[in-house]
Protein backbone atom coordinates (compact mmCIF):
# COMPACT_ATOMS: atom_id res chain seq x y z
CA UNK A 1 0.00 0.00 0.00
CA UNK A 2 1.14 3.44 -0.70
CA UNK A 3 2.19 5.47 2.16
CA UNK A 4 0.42 8.60 3.06
CA UNK A 5 2.33 11.89 3.58
CA UNK A 6 1.77 12.84 7.34
CA UNK A 7 -0.07 16.02 7.87
CA UNK A 8 2.55 18.44 9.80
CA UNK A 9 2.32 19.80 12.96
CA UNK A 10 1.79 23.48 14.46
CA UNK A 11 2.56 24.94 17.55
CA UNK A 12 -0.18 24.87 20.37
CA UNK A 13 -0.25 28.48 20.41
CA UNK A 14 -0.55 30.69 23.25
CA UNK A 15 -4.94 30.20 23.43
CA UNK A 16 -5.46 26.87 24.49
CA UNK A 17 -5.54 27.16 27.92
CA UNK A 18 -9.77 27.16 27.50
CA UNK A 19 -9.71 24.00 25.26
CA UNK A 20 -7.16 21.39 26.34
CA UNK A 21 -6.96 21.45 29.78
CA UNK A 22 -9.55 19.97 31.34
CA UNK A 23 -10.31 19.42 35.39
CA UNK A 24 -8.62 15.95 36.53
CA UNK A 25 -6.83 16.21 33.76
CA UNK A 26 -3.13 16.29 36.13
CA UNK A 27 -4.80 13.53 38.83
CA UNK A 28 -4.47 9.98 37.16
CA UNK A 29 -4.98 9.18 40.74
CA UNK A 30 -6.85 10.71 43.72
CA UNK A 31 -4.04 12.37 46.15
CA UNK A 32 -5.91 9.55 48.67
CA UNK A 33 -4.67 6.48 46.58
CA UNK A 34 -1.90 4.36 48.41
CA UNK A 35 0.56 4.42 45.68
CA UNK A 36 -0.01 8.30 45.07
CA UNK A 37 3.32 10.41 43.67
CA UNK A 38 3.67 13.21 42.82
CA UNK A 39 5.31 13.87 39.14
CA UNK A 40 6.76 17.39 38.50
CA UNK A 41 8.67 19.71 37.27
CA UNK A 42 9.53 23.13 35.41
CA UNK A 43 9.81 23.67 31.67
CA UNK A 44 12.73 25.94 30.59
CA UNK A 45 13.47 28.01 27.64
CA UNK A 46 16.98 28.46 26.06
CA UNK A 47 18.10 31.19 28.52
CA UNK A 48 17.04 28.65 31.59
CA UNK A 49 13.93 31.15 32.15
CA UNK A 50 10.33 29.18 33.14
CA UNK A 51 7.74 28.46 30.17
CA UNK A 52 4.92 29.76 31.44
CA UNK A 53 2.37 28.92 28.55
CA UNK A 54 3.14 24.81 27.83
CA UNK A 55 1.30 22.02 27.99
CA UNK A 56 2.36 18.56 29.26
CA UNK A 57 1.31 15.30 28.96
CA UNK A 58 2.12 11.95 30.14
CA UNK A 59 0.75 8.24 29.23
CA UNK A 60 2.38 5.59 31.08
CA UNK A 61 1.07 1.94 32.75
CA UNK A 62 0.03 0.92 35.88
CA UNK A 63 1.94 -0.20 38.63
CA UNK A 64 2.25 -3.25 37.27
CA UNK A 65 3.15 -2.71 33.50
CA UNK A 66 0.00 -3.29 32.21
CA UNK A 67 -1.37 -0.75 29.68
CA UNK A 68 -4.70 1.01 30.59
CA UNK A 69 -7.17 0.10 27.71
CA UNK A 70 -10.17 2.06 29.11
CA UNK A 71 -11.75 5.90 28.07
CA UNK A 72 -12.45 8.45 30.74
CA UNK A 73 -9.36 10.58 31.24
CA UNK A 74 -11.27 13.29 30.17
CA UNK A 75 -14.08 12.84 32.84
CA UNK A 76 -12.16 10.90 35.64
CA UNK A 77 -14.61 8.78 38.19
CA UNK A 78 -12.11 8.54 40.83
CA UNK A 79 -11.54 4.31 40.52
CA UNK A 80 -10.27 3.81 37.17
CA UNK A 81 -6.47 4.36 35.82
CA UNK A 82 -6.92 5.70 32.62
CA UNK A 83 -3.08 6.09 32.64
CA UNK A 84 -3.30 9.93 30.26
CA UNK A 85 -2.60 12.58 31.92
CA UNK A 86 -3.04 16.59 30.93
CA UNK A 87 -1.83 19.51 32.77
CA UNK A 88 -1.16 23.49 31.79
CA UNK A 89 2.16 24.47 33.28
CA UNK A 90 1.27 27.48 36.06
CA UNK A 91 2.85 30.98 35.49
CA UNK A 92 6.17 29.70 36.99
CA UNK A 93 6.41 27.02 34.47
CA UNK A 94 5.87 24.30 36.88
CA UNK A 95 3.52 21.59 36.02
CA UNK A 96 2.19 18.58 38.57
CA UNK A 97 0.85 15.18 38.33
CA UNK A 98 -0.43 12.92 40.75
CA UNK A 99 -0.37 9.86 39.69
CA UNK A 100 1.33 5.98 40.24
CA UNK A 101 4.89 4.77 39.35
CA UNK A 102 4.65 2.78 36.19
CA UNK A 103 5.67 -0.90 35.85
CA UNK A 104 8.19 -2.23 33.54
CA UNK A 105 6.12 -3.42 30.49
CA UNK A 106 8.86 -4.91 28.78
CA UNK A 107 10.85 -7.79 30.33
CA UNK A 108 14.09 -5.93 30.85
CA UNK A 109 13.41 -2.72 29.99
CA UNK A 110 13.07 0.81 32.51
CA UNK A 111 9.93 2.28 33.59
CA UNK A 112 9.24 5.26 32.00
CA UNK A 113 6.54 7.70 31.67
CA UNK A 114 5.91 8.69 28.07
CA UNK A 115 5.74 12.63 27.46
CA UNK A 116 4.44 15.31 25.14
CA UNK A 117 5.16 18.90 24.97
CA UNK A 118 3.64 21.74 23.64
CA UNK A 119 4.18 25.13 24.07
CA UNK A 120 3.57 28.92 22.36
CA UNK A 121 6.78 28.56 20.14
CA UNK A 122 7.41 25.09 20.28
CA UNK A 123 6.19 24.57 15.89
CA UNK A 124 5.87 21.06 16.75
CA UNK A 125 5.28 19.00 19.81
CA UNK A 126 8.44 17.13 21.34
CA UNK A 127 8.13 13.48 22.27
CA UNK A 128 10.26 12.15 25.35
CA UNK A 129 10.32 10.02 28.09
CA UNK A 130 10.88 10.37 31.68
CA UNK A 131 12.38 7.05 33.33
CA UNK A 132 12.14 6.38 37.10
CA UNK A 133 15.23 6.83 39.10
CA UNK A 134 17.99 4.27 38.09
CA UNK A 135 21.12 2.86 39.33
CA UNK A 136 23.83 2.83 37.17
CA UNK A 137 23.41 -0.38 36.30
CA UNK A 138 20.28 -0.38 35.25
CA UNK A 139 20.76 2.44 33.06
CA UNK A 140 24.42 0.33 31.37
CA UNK A 141 21.39 -2.41 30.98
CA UNK A 142 18.41 -0.57 29.09
CA UNK A 143 19.18 -0.69 24.89
CA UNK A 144 17.58 2.58 24.85
CA UNK A 145 19.32 4.65 27.69
CA UNK A 146 22.63 3.19 27.33
CA UNK A 147 22.52 4.08 23.74
CA UNK A 148 22.37 7.53 24.15
CA UNK A 149 25.34 9.78 25.28
CA UNK A 150 26.97 9.57 28.66
CA UNK A 151 26.33 13.09 29.64
CA UNK A 152 23.13 13.18 28.24
CA UNK A 153 21.32 10.58 29.73
CA UNK A 154 20.66 12.01 33.02
CA UNK A 155 17.94 14.61 31.38
CA UNK A 156 15.49 11.82 30.91
CA UNK A 157 15.90 10.43 34.57
CA UNK A 158 13.33 11.53 36.86
CA UNK A 159 15.04 12.18 40.63
CA UNK A 160 12.98 11.72 43.81
CA UNK A 161 11.77 13.88 46.18
CA UNK A 162 9.73 13.82 49.05
CA UNK A 163 6.51 13.75 47.40
CA UNK A 164 7.67 11.60 44.27
CA UNK A 165 10.07 12.44 41.25
CA UNK A 166 10.60 15.69 39.66
CA UNK A 167 11.21 16.01 35.82
CA UNK A 168 12.32 19.45 34.59
CA UNK A 169 12.15 19.86 30.30
CA UNK A 170 14.74 22.08 29.11
CA UNK A 171 13.52 22.87 25.43
CA UNK A 172 17.37 24.65 24.89
CA UNK A 173 20.15 24.94 26.78
CA UNK A 174 23.10 22.97 28.35
CA UNK A 175 20.77 21.03 30.37
CA UNK A 176 18.67 20.26 26.92
CA UNK A 177 16.23 17.40 27.73
CA UNK A 178 16.77 14.51 24.83
CA UNK A 179 13.65 14.61 22.78
CA UNK A 180 12.38 11.64 20.65
CA UNK A 181 11.81 10.69 17.01
CA UNK A 182 10.77 7.10 16.09
CA UNK A 183 11.76 7.33 12.58
CA UNK A 184 8.32 7.79 10.69
CA UNK A 185 8.35 11.93 10.94
CA UNK B 1 -2.66 43.27 1.55
CA UNK B 2 -4.39 46.40 1.23
CA UNK B 3 -3.37 50.10 0.70
CA UNK B 4 -0.71 50.84 3.44
CA UNK B 5 -0.59 55.16 2.75
CA UNK B 6 -1.77 56.15 6.50
CA UNK B 7 1.15 58.15 7.59
CA UNK B 8 1.07 56.06 10.63
CA UNK B 9 2.39 52.82 8.50
CA UNK B 10 4.29 54.76 6.35
CA UNK B 11 6.36 55.39 9.94
CA UNK B 12 6.50 52.35 10.94
CA UNK B 13 8.41 50.91 7.82
CA UNK B 14 10.54 53.76 7.32
CA UNK B 15 11.74 53.17 10.58
CA UNK B 16 12.31 49.94 9.89
CA UNK B 17 14.11 50.66 6.91
CA UNK B 18 17.01 52.81 8.15
CA UNK B 19 17.78 51.00 11.38
CA UNK B 20 19.85 47.80 11.25
CA UNK B 21 18.36 44.31 10.74
CA UNK B 22 17.26 43.72 14.16
CA UNK B 23 19.56 40.71 15.70
CA UNK B 24 16.54 38.70 16.41
CA UNK B 25 17.70 37.03 19.78
CA UNK B 26 17.63 40.14 21.22
CA UNK B 27 13.91 40.01 22.67
CA UNK B 28 11.55 37.14 21.00
CA UNK B 29 8.65 39.15 21.35
CA UNK B 30 9.59 42.32 21.17
CA UNK B 31 7.90 42.81 17.58
CA UNK B 32 10.37 45.57 16.41
CA UNK B 33 10.82 43.65 12.61
CA UNK B 34 8.27 44.85 10.15
CA UNK B 35 6.27 42.38 7.60
CA UNK B 36 9.00 43.16 5.34
CA UNK B 37 12.08 42.30 7.35
CA UNK B 38 10.01 38.71 8.18
CA UNK B 39 9.47 38.38 4.12
CA UNK B 40 13.14 38.63 3.71
CA UNK B 41 13.82 36.37 6.39
CA UNK B 42 10.95 33.64 5.38
CA UNK B 43 12.32 34.10 1.35
CA UNK B 44 16.21 33.56 2.40
CA UNK B 45 15.43 30.20 4.00
CA UNK B 46 13.16 28.79 1.41
CA UNK B 47 15.97 29.58 -1.22
CA UNK B 48 18.33 27.35 0.70
CA UNK B 49 15.72 24.26 0.45
CA UNK B 50 15.40 22.02 -2.02
CA UNK B 51 12.50 19.78 -1.98
CA UNK B 52 14.21 17.16 -4.21
CA UNK B 53 16.59 16.09 -1.89
CA UNK B 54 14.46 15.12 0.92
CA UNK B 55 11.43 16.78 1.19
CA UNK B 56 10.60 18.17 5.00
CA UNK B 57 7.10 16.60 5.98
CA UNK B 58 7.26 19.21 9.31
CA UNK B 59 8.11 22.66 10.63
CA UNK B 60 11.53 23.21 11.28
CA UNK B 61 11.74 23.66 14.85
CA UNK B 62 14.49 26.39 14.45
CA UNK B 63 12.38 28.68 12.66
CA UNK B 64 13.29 32.24 12.96
CA UNK B 65 11.33 34.21 11.51
CA UNK B 66 9.02 32.96 14.12
CA UNK B 67 10.56 35.13 17.24
CA UNK B 68 8.90 32.79 19.88
CA UNK B 69 10.63 30.07 18.17
CA UNK B 70 14.19 31.11 19.02
CA UNK B 71 14.65 30.32 22.46
CA UNK B 72 12.08 26.83 22.44
CA UNK B 73 13.48 24.70 20.25
CA UNK B 74 16.32 21.99 20.89
CA UNK B 75 19.25 22.54 19.04
CA UNK B 76 20.41 18.90 19.39
CA UNK B 77 19.00 16.57 16.70
CA UNK B 78 16.20 14.30 17.86
CA UNK B 79 17.57 10.69 19.38
CA UNK B 80 16.52 8.48 17.47
CA UNK B 81 14.08 5.53 19.90
CA UNK B 82 12.39 2.38 18.35
CA UNK B 83 8.82 2.28 20.37
CA UNK B 84 8.23 0.26 23.43
CA UNK B 85 5.44 -1.36 24.38
CA UNK B 86 3.51 1.95 26.36
CA UNK B 87 4.23 4.23 23.49
CA UNK B 88 2.90 1.28 20.43
CA UNK B 89 -0.95 2.26 22.55
CA UNK B 90 -2.49 5.42 23.03
CA UNK B 91 -5.20 6.61 25.42
CA UNK B 92 -8.79 5.23 25.07
CA UNK B 93 -11.20 7.85 25.11
CA UNK B 94 -15.19 7.61 24.64
CA UNK B 95 -18.41 9.31 24.71
CA UNK B 96 -18.08 9.91 28.47
CA UNK B 97 -14.71 12.00 27.50
CA UNK B 98 -17.07 14.50 25.73
CA UNK B 99 -19.97 16.64 26.10
CA UNK B 100 -23.24 15.73 23.75
CA UNK B 101 -23.32 18.91 21.67
CA UNK B 102 -19.57 19.56 21.47
CA UNK B 103 -19.08 18.96 17.95
CA UNK B 104 -21.60 21.65 17.22
CA UNK B 105 -19.77 25.39 18.52
CA UNK B 106 -23.09 27.17 17.27
CA UNK B 107 -25.62 25.44 20.12
CA UNK B 108 -23.19 26.28 23.34
CA UNK B 109 -24.78 29.36 24.44
CA UNK B 110 -28.46 30.37 24.36
CA UNK B 111 -27.98 32.01 21.09
CA UNK B 112 -26.32 32.20 17.70
CA UNK B 113 -22.93 33.05 17.28
CA UNK B 114 -21.98 35.94 14.87
CA UNK B 115 -20.45 34.86 11.59
CA UNK B 116 -20.66 32.50 8.47
CA UNK B 117 -21.76 29.44 9.69
CA UNK B 118 -19.67 26.22 8.39
CA UNK B 119 -19.08 22.65 8.64
CA UNK B 120 -15.56 21.06 8.87
CA UNK B 121 -15.47 17.15 8.01
CA UNK B 122 -12.50 14.66 7.18
CA UNK B 123 -11.16 10.96 8.38
CA UNK B 124 -8.07 11.03 10.48
CA UNK B 125 -5.83 8.00 8.57
CA UNK B 126 -2.75 6.70 9.81
CA UNK B 127 0.01 5.88 7.06
CA UNK B 128 -1.29 3.34 5.17
CA UNK B 129 -4.97 5.02 5.20
CA UNK B 130 -6.32 3.14 7.83
CA UNK B 131 -9.18 5.18 9.98
CA UNK B 132 -8.14 6.46 13.16
CA UNK B 133 -11.12 4.30 15.01
CA UNK B 134 -13.44 5.73 17.75
CA UNK B 135 -10.39 8.56 18.39
CA UNK B 136 -10.88 12.18 20.58
CA UNK B 137 -10.08 14.94 18.09
CA UNK B 138 -10.23 18.45 19.94
CA UNK B 139 -10.86 22.25 18.22
CA UNK B 140 -10.38 25.60 19.29
CA UNK B 141 -10.59 29.06 17.29
CA UNK B 142 -10.84 32.56 17.47
CA UNK B 143 -14.47 33.99 16.79
CA UNK B 144 -15.62 35.82 13.26
CA UNK B 145 -14.04 39.18 14.50
CA UNK B 146 -10.47 37.33 15.17
CA UNK B 147 -10.87 36.98 18.83
CA UNK B 148 -10.09 34.45 21.29
CA UNK B 149 -12.53 34.08 24.53
CA UNK B 150 -8.75 33.41 26.23
CA UNK B 151 -8.07 35.91 28.88
CA UNK B 152 -4.60 36.33 27.53
CA UNK B 153 -6.02 37.93 24.04
CA UNK B 154 -6.26 41.72 23.99
CA UNK B 155 -7.20 41.88 20.33
CA UNK B 156 -9.35 45.16 20.44
CA UNK B 157 -12.21 42.86 18.26
CA UNK B 158 -15.61 41.98 19.97
CA UNK B 159 -16.15 38.91 22.05
CA UNK B 160 -18.88 36.72 20.92
CA UNK B 161 -21.22 35.80 24.11
CA UNK B 162 -22.72 33.04 22.29
CA UNK B 163 -19.41 31.61 20.80
CA UNK B 164 -16.68 29.61 23.37
CA UNK B 165 -14.83 28.76 20.50
CA UNK B 166 -13.86 25.13 21.61
CA UNK B 167 -15.00 21.51 19.92
CA UNK B 168 -14.59 18.28 20.67
CA UNK B 169 -15.79 14.67 18.89
CA UNK B 170 -14.83 11.30 18.74
CA UNK B 171 -14.34 9.96 15.66
CA UNK B 172 -16.45 7.35 13.92
CA UNK B 173 -15.80 4.02 12.70
CA UNK B 174 -14.74 5.33 9.34
CA UNK B 175 -12.12 7.66 11.15
CA UNK B 176 -14.14 10.88 10.67
CA UNK B 177 -15.18 13.57 12.88
CA UNK B 178 -17.34 16.77 11.83
CA UNK B 179 -17.38 20.02 13.41
CA UNK B 180 -20.09 22.57 12.77
CA UNK B 181 -19.03 26.11 13.85
CA UNK B 182 -17.87 29.61 13.00
CA UNK B 183 -15.47 30.77 10.45
CA UNK B 184 -12.94 32.21 12.14
CA UNK B 185 -11.20 35.55 11.37
CA UNK B 186 -7.90 36.10 11.22
CA UNK B 187 -6.36 38.24 13.67
CA UNK B 188 -3.32 40.24 14.80
CA UNK B 189 -0.30 38.86 16.88
CA UNK B 190 3.26 40.13 18.21
CA UNK B 191 5.58 38.41 16.34
CA UNK B 192 6.65 41.74 14.17
CA UNK B 193 4.81 45.20 13.31
CA UNK B 194 1.37 44.44 11.69
CA UNK B 195 1.47 40.83 12.06
CA UNK B 196 -1.57 38.75 11.01
CA UNK B 197 -2.16 35.39 11.25
CA UNK B 198 -3.94 33.49 8.74
CA UNK B 199 -7.60 32.24 9.82
CA UNK B 200 -7.42 28.76 11.44
CA UNK B 201 -8.69 26.02 13.73
CA UNK B 202 -6.42 24.51 16.07
CA UNK B 203 -6.43 20.53 15.77
CA UNK B 204 -5.43 18.21 18.88
CA UNK B 205 -5.20 14.31 17.53
CA UNK B 206 -4.43 11.19 18.58
CA UNK B 207 -3.69 8.23 16.53
CA UNK B 208 -3.67 4.71 17.27
CA UNK B 209 -0.15 5.03 19.03
CA UNK B 210 1.11 7.72 21.07
CA UNK B 211 3.58 8.79 18.82
CA UNK B 212 1.39 9.46 16.58
CA UNK B 213 -0.08 12.91 18.98
CA UNK B 214 -0.33 15.71 17.07
CA UNK B 215 -1.33 19.59 17.30
CA UNK B 216 -1.48 21.28 14.30
CA UNK B 217 -4.07 24.00 12.42
CA UNK B 218 -6.26 23.71 9.44
CA UNK B 219 -6.67 26.64 7.52
CA UNK B 220 -8.98 28.03 4.62
CA UNK B 221 -8.20 27.73 0.84
CA UNK B 222 -6.85 31.10 -0.91
CA UNK B 223 -5.51 32.86 2.65
CA UNK B 224 -3.89 35.99 1.52
CA UNK B 225 -2.10 36.13 4.53
CA UNK B 226 -0.36 32.53 3.77
CA UNK B 227 2.95 33.82 2.45
CA UNK B 228 3.09 36.30 5.61
CA UNK B 229 2.53 33.77 8.18
CA UNK B 230 5.90 32.48 9.73
CA UNK B 231 4.23 29.86 11.42
CA UNK B 232 2.57 28.53 8.24
CA UNK B 233 5.92 29.04 6.17
CA UNK B 234 7.79 27.26 8.66
CA UNK B 235 7.19 24.22 7.00
CA UNK B 236 9.51 24.57 4.53
CA UNK B 237 8.25 22.18 1.84
CA UNK B 238 5.11 23.86 -0.42
CA UNK B 239 3.69 19.92 -1.08
CA UNK B 240 3.66 19.64 2.65
CA UNK B 241 2.30 23.22 4.22
CA UNK B 242 -0.65 22.58 1.43
CA UNK B 243 -1.60 19.55 3.55
CA UNK B 244 -3.01 22.26 6.29
CA UNK B 245 -5.19 24.01 3.82
CA UNK B 246 -9.11 22.26 3.66
CA UNK B 247 -10.74 22.29 0.53
CA UNK B 248 -14.14 23.48 -0.22
CA UNK B 249 -16.68 20.87 -1.03
CA UNK B 250 -19.37 21.62 -2.00
CA UNK B 251 -21.11 18.19 -0.96
CA UNK B 252 -20.64 19.06 2.12
CA UNK B 253 -22.41 22.85 2.51
CA UNK B 254 -26.19 22.29 3.39
CA UNK B 255 -28.89 23.93 1.48
CA UNK B 256 -29.82 27.15 3.27
CA UNK B 257 -27.35 26.62 6.36
CA UNK B 258 -23.99 26.51 6.45
CA UNK B 259 -20.92 26.08 3.59
CA UNK B 260 -18.99 23.14 3.57
CA UNK B 261 -14.86 22.63 3.80
CA UNK B 262 -13.14 19.32 3.45
CA UNK B 263 -9.94 18.30 5.63
CA UNK B 264 -8.33 14.79 5.88
CA UNK B 265 -5.47 14.31 8.97
CA UNK B 266 -2.71 11.90 7.97
CA UNK B 267 -0.63 10.67 11.48
CA UNK B 268 3.05 9.45 11.43
CA UNK B 269 3.49 6.57 10.42
CA UNK B 270 1.52 2.79 9.53
CA UNK B 271 1.19 1.21 12.96
CA UNK B 272 -1.26 -2.25 13.40
CA UNK B 273 -3.55 -1.64 15.16
CA UNK B 274 -2.46 -3.40 18.37
CA UNK B 275 -4.49 -6.45 19.72
CA UNK B 276 -7.66 -6.05 21.85
CA UNK B 277 -7.21 -7.72 24.92
CA UNK B 278 -10.61 -8.58 26.00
Amino acid sequence: MSKLAPTPGQTVGPFFGYALPYDGGADLVPTSHPGAIRLHGTVYDGAGDPIPDALVEIWQADETGCVPRVPGSRSRDGWTFTGFGRVAVDPDGHYSFTTVRPGPTEEGAAPFFAVTVFARGLLHRLLTRAYLPLDAGAVAADAFLSSLPEDRRGTLIARADEQGLVFDIHLQGDDETVFLSYGDD
Amino acid sequence: MGKSTTPWRRYGRKVTENQQPSPPAADPDSASASQMDINAEIAAIAKDYDPQTAPETQPRLDYAPYRSSLLRHPTKALQHADPETIELYTPVFGQRDIGAAESDLTIQANGEPVGERIVVTGRVLDGDGRPVRHQLVEIWQANAAGRYIHLRDQHPAPIDPNFTGVGRTITDGDGRYTFTTIKPGPYPWKNHHNAWRPAHIHFSLFGTDFTQRLVTQMYFPGDPLFALDPIYQSILDPVARDRLVATYDHNVTQHEWATGYNWDIVLTGSHPTPMEEN
